[in-house]
């Protein structure tokens, strides 16, 4: 593992993976067909596609956790039966999954050695383990305390705790699923240096991602995927993000957000120290004062987690007002006056919920019950006793139609759209009502790169009729591209704000991670 | 004074008798929930395994074979609930309550046909039962003031099972603590996927679990029929199962922390018997409705938040469905 291959010596040995017309259904579902893929050794490749393409089927197909319907696995040139991830660890394949898979109350040795203990005694085990730790973390530069509680870790040494683990393991090819979307821009850059060590030290490494940027900035090679199937490979350096784009939709798509200058007007969202603590008491938002004026967007960057959510929750009325105030449309609401997420609909706030399955939607309801949640109460939906069921339809089908989402039809279970149309319904249920003032979060997670364009396109439209609009995302690039006005969120505070058109990644990403805080608790010398 | 001294023996010495039970049903529980498996089941195998002793110590005449019985009867019930839950994914509670459901009723209906004495068995006597162990040097020490009361009066003079309860809570301590079971245990428990992904199998050490529960539980079982009294009465788990589940949250899923709180409730019912109709300074007749309560009322404050915090395991309850 530790001698490094040349382009020279890979040309005789087989590739580190190849798989053969893999097959997998999950019922109608024809998840992957006819997959073939080949990943050289000692290489990174990127594997590249919109949600629902099949490339975490796949994926998981390789680790083991589920079995292909058909079709072969060859690892390093030899067949190999994968029908459990115990099989897929035995060949030498590792995973660090998108969630990862540790246990928070465990030290990190702990999580490091968990199914492959040297002895049925913990003592002994502990004791070969610590050892093997401290060499891997030499040889790969990846300092951990080992003793320290892995809840308590940063998310990018959580992750570093995965790639340990399966390093611990012998895994000579390492899969890394969606490895960057809980990262800061910083830490995407240490992971990066972490892969290529990796790759010099001959472990070949597969990448799962749908950021352009990400397969642009680390590959050699990329594999499209689109609705199950391998679309193209291409080597990195002649390819373009353009390119690869239009392989992953099937289309050309365009990257930026088209859209005119803002023209700020009144302030139609205020808040004033705008304080939350959870029921442990720990502060989740911190003194937040922020104005959002009609014709502008604004977007709150920030790792998941530093109280955007909490601030959704409160700007919408979900969590009653704790400490400081909101103005909202010149209505005053405080501890005193307390309003519930009804209230604030009246005073025309609209609200798309960054997590649409918990708060956006019910997915066992059809979508047409969907389209009116929050307004199930308006006279035009209701007769004199029940519900007014034509109406509802009716209002269900204007919307699909407006907002294209597919297939339009109005008694289809919410859960079997996919994501994009999803997020297209709740989009479409909140701004038809045109309020004055919208909150949007996550605008378009798990949604294909097709919907995002028209979702953006959406917004921008209100803005442009003069309402105010709050994005939150955790998507660098979309807030640069969609909003006006930049403000970074870090542990529940507002630590900073621009122009967006004075924002760059490398800006912003300095706020994220509070630059001055240092997560990095040891970057040398993790053995003890 | 010495009245007192003698008075607060018995009764610790009662607590101990009381607490055995709990003891083991709380290490049952222990090992099952810690795998993430909840175990409301733990008075309906205690209830079979009594059953099964007292039946088969009244056939054989001997109360190991007896023992053996109840073990196997409660791990057969161990692997039912394992079976709904762990293979079929069923809803953990209501796998729990049909055990003990199933054993209230099977236990009497076994009982009537097999033995015709209105669902209790024969009166063990002999070797069917286990008897109080003299230690060695207790009638010597007797006469010591203070340690030697303490020895000979409480910690001597207990059947062999009591001092076997005693001796589960350090192997527990040790298995879930000290090997590498222990570890997978806990981290089933915690995040199933993870132990999933590291390529050990979530079925069968969940199956592993319930099974240590089930024998821990077929010895509280033998204990109450064959230790404690002499022959299985219809329903004479009356509720300990519960109340070593309360003490198990109680103690935060700990093994020490669980022993001392199965401690405080022997304690509480020894006291309960001891202060019947006893008419105290200042507050008069204690009802011993309160004093049964109390136990559920400390674990219920104890889950509202007030004494410190119980954490559950992270996955408790939920059955292991891989993705999608």
């Amino acid at each position: 593992m530790s001698s490094s291959h040349n382009a020279e010596q890979q040309g005789d040995m087989p590739p580190a993976i190849d798989l053969r017309k893999i097959n997998k259904s999950f019922g109608p579902v024809h998840a992957n067909k006819d997959v073939d893929l080949v990943v050289a050794r000692g290489s990174i490749h990127g594997i590249i596609g919109e949600n629902g393409a099949g490339k975490s089927t796949l994926m998981s197909i390789l680790y083991g956790f589920y079995e292909a319907d058909s079709g072969e696995i060859l690892i390093n040139g030899k067949l190999a039966a994968i029908t459990s991830s115990k099989d897929a660890i035995y060949a030498g394949i590792g995973m660090v999954h998108q969630h990862f898979m540790l246990i928070d109350t465990f030290t990190v040795l702990e999580n490091v050695m968990l199914g492959a203990e040297q002895s049925s005694s913990l003592k002994e085990s502990k004791i070969s383990a610590r050892a093997e730790l401290a060499r891997l973390s030499v040889e790969f530069g990846l300092a951990v305390d080992p003793d320290a509680i892995t809840g308590d870790l940063a998310v990018g040494l959580q992750q570093r705790v995965e790639i340990l683990k399966a390093l611990y393991r012998g895994a000579e090819i390492l899969i890394l699923d969606e490895p960057t979307g809980v990262l800061t821009p910083q830490e995407v850059n240490q992971l990066f240096d972490i892969l290529n060590a990796l790759r010099e030290r001959g472990v070949s490494v597969m990448l799962i991602t749908h950021k352009l940027q990400e397969i642009m900035a680390i590959t050699d090679e990329v594999t499209v995927m689109r609705g199950g199937t391998m679309v193209a490979t291409r080597e990195t350096a002649k390819t373009t993000k353009a390119e690869l784009a239009e392989l992953m939709v099937g289309r050309k798509v365009l990257l930026e957000v088209d859209k005119s200058v803002a023209q700020p007007k009144e302030v139609l969202l205020e808040t004033s120290n705008l304080t939350i603590k959870d029921d442990a008491g720990v502060t989740r938002l911190d003194a937040v004062s922020l104005k959002v004026h009609a014709g502008e967007i604004l977007g709150i960057a920030g790792v998941s987690g530093n109280g955007q959510t909490e601030l959704l929750d409160v700007l919408s009325g979900i969590l009653p007002v704790q400490e400081g105030f909101i103005v909202l449309n010149g209505t005053t609401i405080d501890k005193k006056n307390v309003l519930n997420a009804k209230d604030f609909r009246h005073l025309s706030l609209g609200h798309v919920a960054e997590d649409r399955h918990k708060q956006g939607m019910v997915t066992d309801f059809s979508a047409r019950e969907c389209a009116i949640m929050g307004f199930q109460d308006e006279p035009e939906f209701n007769g004199p006793i029940l519900m007014d069921n034509k109406a509802v339809t009716e209002h269900c089908v204007k919307l699909m139609d407006e907002f294209d989402v597919r297939p339009a039809n109005p008694h289809l279970k919410a859960a079997n759209f996919s994501g994009g149309n999803q997020q297209k319904l709740c989009l479409a249920r909140e701004i038809e009502r045109q309020p004055k003032v919208l909150l949007v979060g996550q605008p378009t997670r798990g949604v294909d790169i097709g919907a995002i364009e028209f979702i953006h396109q959406q917004i921008v439209q209100l803005r442009d009729a003069g309402h105010a609009v709050l994005v939150v995302s955790v998507e660098l690039e979309e807030v640069m591209s969609l909003c006006d006005r930049i403000i970074v969120m870090f542990e529940g505070r507002i630590v900073g704000e621009m122009a967006a058109s004075d924002a760059d990644a490398q800006k912003l990403g300095l706020l994220m991670g509070n630059a001055g805080s240092n997560d990095q608790t040891s970057t040398q010398g993790a053995s003890s | 004074m010495s009245d007192f001294i003698l008075i607060l023996l018995s009764t610790l010495d009662s607590t101990i008798r009381v607490s055995t039970p709990l003891i083991l049903c709380a290490m049952a529980g222990l090992f099952s929930e810690r795998s993430g498996i909840v175990d409301i089941g733990l008075e309906g195998k205690m209830l079979g395994g009594a059953f099964a002793a007292a039946a088969i110590a009244s056939i054989t005449g001997s109360a190991w074979i007896g023992l053996s019985a109840a073990i196997g009867v409660s791990v057969c019930m161990a692997l039912l609930h394992g079976f709904a839950c762990i293979t079929h994914k069923g809803n953990q509670v209501v796998s729990g309550l049909a055990i003990n459901i199933l054993a209230s009723g099977l236990t009497v209906t076994l009982g009537i046909a097999w033995f015709h004495q209105g669902g209790q068995t024969p009166l063990l006597s002999g070797d069917a039962r286990f008897y109080s162990i003299d230690l060695p040097g207790a009638l010597a020490l007797a006469d010591v003031p203070v340690i030697g009361a303490i020895y000979s009066q409480l910690i001597s003079g207990h059947n062999a099972l009591v001092y076997l309860a005693f001796i589960t809570v350090p192997i527990t301590w040790w298995i879930v603590y000290q090997t590498r079971f222990g570890l997978r245990l806990r981290a089933v428990g915690e995040n199933p996927q993870a132990v999933d992904t590291a390529g050990i199998s979530v079925f069968w050490l969940r199956y592993r679990a319930v099974i240590c529960a089930g024998i821990l539980c077929g010895i509280a079982g033998a204990y109450l029929s064959t230790g404690q009294n002499a022959s299985f009465v219809r329903e004479m788990s009356a509720g300990k199962g519960y109340i070593a589940l309360a003490a198990l949250i109680f103690g935060k899923w700990r093994p020490k922390a669980a022993l001392l709180a199965c401690l405080l409730f022997g304690f509480l019912e020894a006291l309960t018997v001891r202060l019947e109709g006893v008419d105290l300074p200042l507050l008069g007749q204690v009802p011993t409705q309160l004093m049964q309560a109390l136990p559920y009322i400390l674990t219920v404050v104890l889950l509202a938040g007030f004494i410190g915090k119980a954490v559950a395991p992270k996955a408790i309850g939920v059955p292991y469905i891989k993705e999608r």
